[in-house]
């Protein structure tokens, strides 16, 4: 392993459904402890391409190597073993329903066999402190909770194993803008805590420019612009300057009729 | 033209699905018998199957022993016949009415839960939260699942076997006039272990049926809301016929000589 090696490289990365491109050889590197965010209108594949490295989708060309090792067409065991350095937050949350929220949170612990069950509930309820819920909720099912809390329980669980990388799916969808802005100030202070490295994707700029030390803009199924956060109002790109600004005009021709 | 187009796409379709669903199968049965094995999902899921199936299956199972005891009186005694009330019942029910009924009552039951648990699991993410969590879906929901059904659903159809024929008893001698004592006679000296192991195993065929069509339905919904309502439809109906189907494969293999 060597210093320059990023944690996430992606090369060439297409998939198609159908007929329908979706990604048309993307290439994105992500670093060590680095927090990169892909933003990008709805529909241009942010979310295939999360799940391709998650390995809920399988692209048909390209390659996707964690931490050097490549893990496209990998067996379900290896799978299983790289998912374990993975944490992610679902646009949803998509919290267990039939399990109280400790047992969400303690999940992968549980699963893996890391901890008995009373210490997984007690890592579960500091995991669920880290992200600013008293011990009280530990109990409720996630159906008693609201939108933001669920968020929250979603975000413990992705670190409860404490993952080398955690992918954010639309972190704030869904939020109101206060919500969403204690969301964000989390998902910074959390990743530093774990020490983690983040890959996002999201259309919200405010997140993205809160949350991202690097930011990509994915459009027509490749990485066009990808450059420090700082950057992006000076891009000179003017795919990103309409998507940044929200301008209905510009060369990104929104697909009205579907 | 377009006729030999359609029949090549149905056939396809049909060819596509079956595959589908010989794989799903393949799969989950070989997560059915290697470990891990999540022991508290699947006495879960025995408790769901079984335990909260009895009052459908008990109100099934009188009634049709009772329907039987009454169809079969008013028939024979068409012919003076009416001595083997007891023995058709006893056949009816161990045979046939039992495993059938009992199956597809739970079909309907725990096969429409199953795909409509399953498939908002799909929906919401969540199968794909158990994936990020190093936890094979298939083995932690479909196979507890399974193995409770193959339990259970023997269980279920031995004790219809009992209410049925209590049922049948109470219309016969309470209704009929037969001998109380005749009667129990008559219905232990014609049972036979075979009549009741074959549906047993009919019984444990059927759970297998219900709870692969109800996983494979759900796992495979899509669409939000209507996709679930979609796979619930689905699960049920197919395993409706799949039951009837292989309960007619089953008394090939069994009696036919």
């Amino acid at each position: 392993m060597t210093e320059s090696q990023p944690k996430i490289r992606i090369r060439d990365l297409h998939k198609a459904f159908g007929r329908k491109t979706v990604l048309n050889g993307l290439n994105l590197d992500v670093g060590v402890g680095e927090s990169v965010v892909v933003i990008g209108g709805s529909g241009t594949g942010k979310s295939v391409l999360l799940k391709s490295i998650l390995g809920l989708l399988e692209p048909d060309r390209g390659s996707i190597e964690v931490d050097g090792q490549e893990v496209i067409g990998m067996s379900t065991g290896d799978r299983e073993e790289i998912n374990k350095k993975f944490g992610m937050l679902f646009q949803g949350a998509a919290l267990f329903d039939s399990l109280p929220t400790w047992e969400n949170v303690a999940f992968g612990l549980l699963a893996q066999k890391k901890a008995t069950r009373a210490e997984a509930k007690d890592i579960a309820i500091a995991k669920l402190a880290q992200v600013g819920l008293g011990p009280d909720v530990a109990g409720l099912f996630p159906a008693e909770l609201s939108g933001g809390m669920q968020k929250r329980v979603g975000l413990a669980r992705a670190i409860a194993a404490d993952p080398e990388i955690i992918f954010f799916d639309e972190p704030t969808t869904g939020l109101d803008p206060i919500m969403a802005d204690v969301i964000n100030d989390l998902i910074v202070n959390v990743s530093r805590e774990v020490g983690a490295t983040a890959l996002s994707i999201t259309h919200d700029m405010a997140s993205a420019r809160k949350i991202a030390d690097r930011i990509a803009m994915l459009y027509g199924g490749e990485i066009i612009w990808a450059g420090p956060t700082g950057e992006i109002d000076g891009s000179g790109n003017e795919y990103v300057d309409q998507f940044i600004n929200g301008r209905a005009e510009g060369p990104i021709q929104m697909a009205v009729r579907a | 033209m377009n006729f030999v187009r359609l029949t090549g796409r149905v056939s396809l379709a049909f060819l596509g699905a079956t595959g589908r669903l010989a794989l799903f199968a393949a799969t989950a049965f070989s997560h059915c018998v290697r470990p891990p094995f999540y022991f508290r999902s699947i006495v879960r899921q025995m408790i769901e199957i079984g335990y909260f199936s009895l009052p459908v299956v008990g109100l099934t199972a009188i009634f049709a022993g009772m329907v039987m005891a009454l169809q079969t009186y008013t028939g024979t005694s068409r012919f003076s016949a009416e001595s083997a009330v007891a023995n058709i019942v006893v056949l009816a029910l161990t045979r046939e009415l039992g495993p059938v009924l009992a199956g597809l009552m739970v079909a309907g039951r725990i096969g429409a839960s199953l795909a409509a648990e399953i498939g908002t699991m799909r929906v919401t993410e969540q199968i794909d939260a158990l994936t990020t969590l190093s936890t094979n879906p298939m083995k932690y929901l479909v196979a507890p699942r399974l193995i409770a059904g193959v339990l259970m659903f023997p269980v279920l159809v031995l004790v219809a076997d009992i209410i049925g024929i209590f049922g049948g008893y109470l219309v016969a001698v309470y209704k009929l006039g037969f001998n109380a004592s005749i009667y129990i006679q008559n219905t232990y000296s014609f049972m036979e272990v075979g009549d009741v192991v074959s549906g047993l195993v009919k019984a444990a065929v059927f759970g297998i049926i219900v709870t692969l069509m109800g996983c494979y339905h759900g796992y495979h919904s899509k669409g939000g809301a209507q996709g679930v309502g979609t796979a619930t439809t689905n699960a049920v109906v197919s395993a409706c016929i799949l039951i009837l189907a292989f309960d007619y494969i089953l008394t090939e293999i069994f009696f036919a000589q």
